[in-house]
């Protein structure tokens, strides 16, 4: 049996905004067990970083987490740790690539002073000599196909690429062994050979070190080819989860389909028109199937009532009325 | 047609205290108007520095950049203004190129203002089509940066350079935080607007399925030159470069289909190698699984294989 590594239940965020609460996260589930690789794509804006944000405990405040949604890691609920523990859980247990690099990175430090500090405050590398935590510094940049890592390590955030301040981060995140690694959109910023190289690097590690990682990308190619399972997100809750060949040779829902049509192809000269219509308005967001305003397929229930997952077989489910008699 | 953008033997070096940074050796391109040419290349390889000296952000340390016959490249900071309103960039990182304490309604209306491009009356109708062409709501005239996701940042970085009308945009991974569907908007967008007006991009992208569907002429680079040009066509067609070969066997792709017409799977060996520590001969033998003796020994000039097909290789 495998074991639950992270439970995320009915998870709601709201923010707090001038006239009013950005409903946001509308009930989100999720699940990774423990050494999993999951996928997790969705819409700009759907809230992904958000969601895991929220895991971390990191979102800006001020926030609305309304009581009914758990955050279980480990049997224990992130939501209701004290400040000390999560701590600990932040530097012990879960790590995340960061979307934005450029804001991860303090501009006033150079790199190997924050490299450095993560090595040096990890229990596992208590005694060791300032040589030993260099060296493993420049070592933890090269593993990320940096060149030349002691120039990376004098330098400011603002003297490298995009790319190279993307990889800073993930060495940081991948410092230390952690059970959770969250990476989102680790391939943005790198061309895609050492995209390549990069996702091999965490398929590696997360193997050694019985590591699960959940995986944020819009590129479904990387989505494809580097995870086990995907959720789909759209405006706040997943709509749905299956293994990753599944999803990709039979997406049923209609933003899944739509999504996938969008992909622009490696055989094709056609650029697809988008999806209809836009992110929806989280001030007043769409009551029911928060897609309906934009679902070919949409019938009556579906502005009613927020559709639950149907277990289409064990590998697949999704929230979406079409599947109701299927389940 | 007429031509925008002519860059000639550009170089760029950073005097850092770890040594001088080749960011760029060896830029040569130009762009017509309406059209796309897309600039791919290693992470590091110098394409935005590039894109950063054509604005006039960075000051070249060698070479030329003409913009309808003038040559601009020595301006720097002091560009008149009726030039910078004719070159706009998109930057790669939204989050930082906007202004956290301005709402996105004044981010929009700030350029519009310096170059006096509306009168008063008609600002707010220029904003709210301005919101409309990128495809987000209204309200989000009122929003601030902090509160937008990272594609959201980004379209309204894209307004923001449309704002001023410009005869070439630089951009600089403009989707590459975008979801695709979010992307395909944007995509056409900007090629329904580079039809209006006859725009000019420079299209810098790591997406090579993207640049399949959106460039005319892509140019590949490596550790500051390029290595490639080519019509879009035969530049997938016929890539020659073992640079772009490898590229083009790493990208992921959705489908199997996809998966048949990319080129065998070469696995990157061999170390990155430095714009501070140049390798002798040709800067990609290092990790070339093709090198040959003379490869280590002396750089290789561009040659026109094809017509309009350029590489930088001894095979050639
Ligand atoms: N601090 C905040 N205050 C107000 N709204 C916020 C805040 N943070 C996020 N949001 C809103 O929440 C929504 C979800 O944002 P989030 O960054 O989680 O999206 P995402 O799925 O990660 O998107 P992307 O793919 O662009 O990274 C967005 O509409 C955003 O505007
Ligand atoms: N201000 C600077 N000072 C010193 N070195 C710099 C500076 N800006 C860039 N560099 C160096 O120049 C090289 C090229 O950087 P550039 O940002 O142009 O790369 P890029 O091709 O855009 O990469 P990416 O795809 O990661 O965005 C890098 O090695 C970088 O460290
Ligand atoms: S010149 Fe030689 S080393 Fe360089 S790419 Fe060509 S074959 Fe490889
Ligand atoms: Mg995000
Ligand atoms: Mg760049």
């Amino acid at each position: 049996m495998k074991e639950v590594l992270l439970d995320i239940k009915d998870l709601q965020v709201h923010f707090r905004v001038y006239g009013g609460f950005l409903k946001v996260l509308n009930g989100t589930n999720m699940r990774v067990y423990s050494g999993e690789k999951v996928g997790l794509v969705g819409e700009t804006g759907c809230g992904k970083t958000t969601t895991m944000k929220a895991v971390m405990r990191i979102l800006p405040k001020p926030h609305g987490i309304t009581p009914e949604g758990k955050i279980i890691f480990k049997n224990k609920n992130v939501l209701s740790l004290k400040t000390q523990e999560i701590e600990r859980l932040r530097r012990n247990e879960i790590s995340m690539i960061f979307q934005d690099p450029t804001a991860a990175l303090n501009p006033v430090f150079t790199i190997g002073e924050q490299l450095l500090d993560v090595f040096r405050y990890s229990k596992k590398n208590d005694g060791l000599k300032g040589k030993t935590l260099k060296q493993m510094a420049v070592d933890s940049l090269r593993a990320v196909a940096l060149p030349d890592p002691e120039r990376i390590l004098a330098s400011y955030p603002i003297q490298l690429s995009g790319g190279m301040r993307q990889r800073v981060c993930i060495a940081l995140a991948l410092a230390n062994q952690k059970q959770l690694l969250i990476a989102d959109e680790p391939g943005t910023s790198l061309d895609v050979t050492i995209q390549d190289q990069i996702l091999r690097l965490i398929h590696r590690l997360a193997e050694e070190r019985n590591m699960a990682v959940i995986l944020i990308s819009h590129s479904l190619g990387v989505i494809r080819e580097w995870t086990e399972r995907v959720y789909v997100m759209y405006a706040g809750s997943m709509v749905e989860e299956a293994t990753t060949p599944k999803l990709f040779s039979q997406p049923l829902h209609p933003y899944t389909q739509a999504l996938m049509e969008c992909v622009p192809r490696l055989t094709g000269m056609k650029t697809n028109e988008g999806i209809p219509g836009r992110i929806p308005d989280y001030f007043f967001p769409p009551t029911g199937c928060r897609f309906h305003p934009r679902c070919p397929k949409k019938m009556a229930i579906c502005q009613e009532e927020k559709p639950p997952f149907y277990q289409i077989d064990d590998n697949h489910q999704v929230a979406c009325y079409l599947y109701k008699g299927e389940s | 047609m007429e031509e925008l953008l002519k860059v000639e033997q550009l170089k760029k070096h950073f005097v850092t205290s770890r040594g001088i940074v080749q960011a760029v050796s060896e830029a040569t391109f130009s762009i017509t108007a309406g059209e796309t040419l897309g600039l791919v290349g290693e992470s590091g390889s110098g394409k935005s520095t590039v894109a950063y000296m054509v604005m006039g952000l960075y000051q070249p340390t060698d070479g030329n950049i003409r913009f309808k016959d003038k040559n601009i490249g020595k301006y720097h900071q002091k560009r008149p203004l009726e030039l910078k309103k004719e070159l706009q960039i998109v930057f790669q990182d939204p989050g930082s190129s906007l202004n956290p304490r301005r709402s996105v309604g004044k981010i929009l209306e700030l350029p519009l203002k310096i170059h006096r491009i509306d009168s008063q009356f008609n600002l707010r109708k220029r904003i709210l089509d301005l919101l409309d062409m990128v495809g987000l709501p209204k309200e989000y005239e009122t929003k601030y940066p902090s509160s937008l996701g990272g594609g959201e940042k980004q379209m309204v970085a894209i307004a923001r350079a449309l704002s001023t009308d410009p005869s070439l945009i630089v951009l600089d991974e403009p989707t590459s935080a975008l979801d695709v569907s979010i992307q395909a908007k944007i995509i056409n967008t900007l090629i329904r607007i580079q039809k209006e007006r006859n725009l000019g991009y420079l299209f810098i992208t790591h997406d090579l399925s993207l640049m399949r569907n959106i460039a005319h002429r892509v140019a590949i680079m490596y550790l500051g030159r390029i290595v490639e040009q080519a019509l879009t066509k035969d530049f997938f067609e016929t890539p020659l470069h073992p640079y772009t070969q490898m590229l083009l066997a790493s990208i992921p792709v959705v489908s199997e289909e996809e998966e048949k017409i990319k080129p065998e799977r070469i696995t990157s060996v061999g170390e990155i190698p430095s714009p501070v520590n140049i390798p002798p001969g040709c800067v990609f033998h290092p990790r070339c699984p093709k090198k040959m003796d003379i490869c280590s020994q002396e750089e290789p000039t561009m040659v026109e294989y094809k017509p309009g097909h350029f590489v930088r290789c001894y095979l050639y």
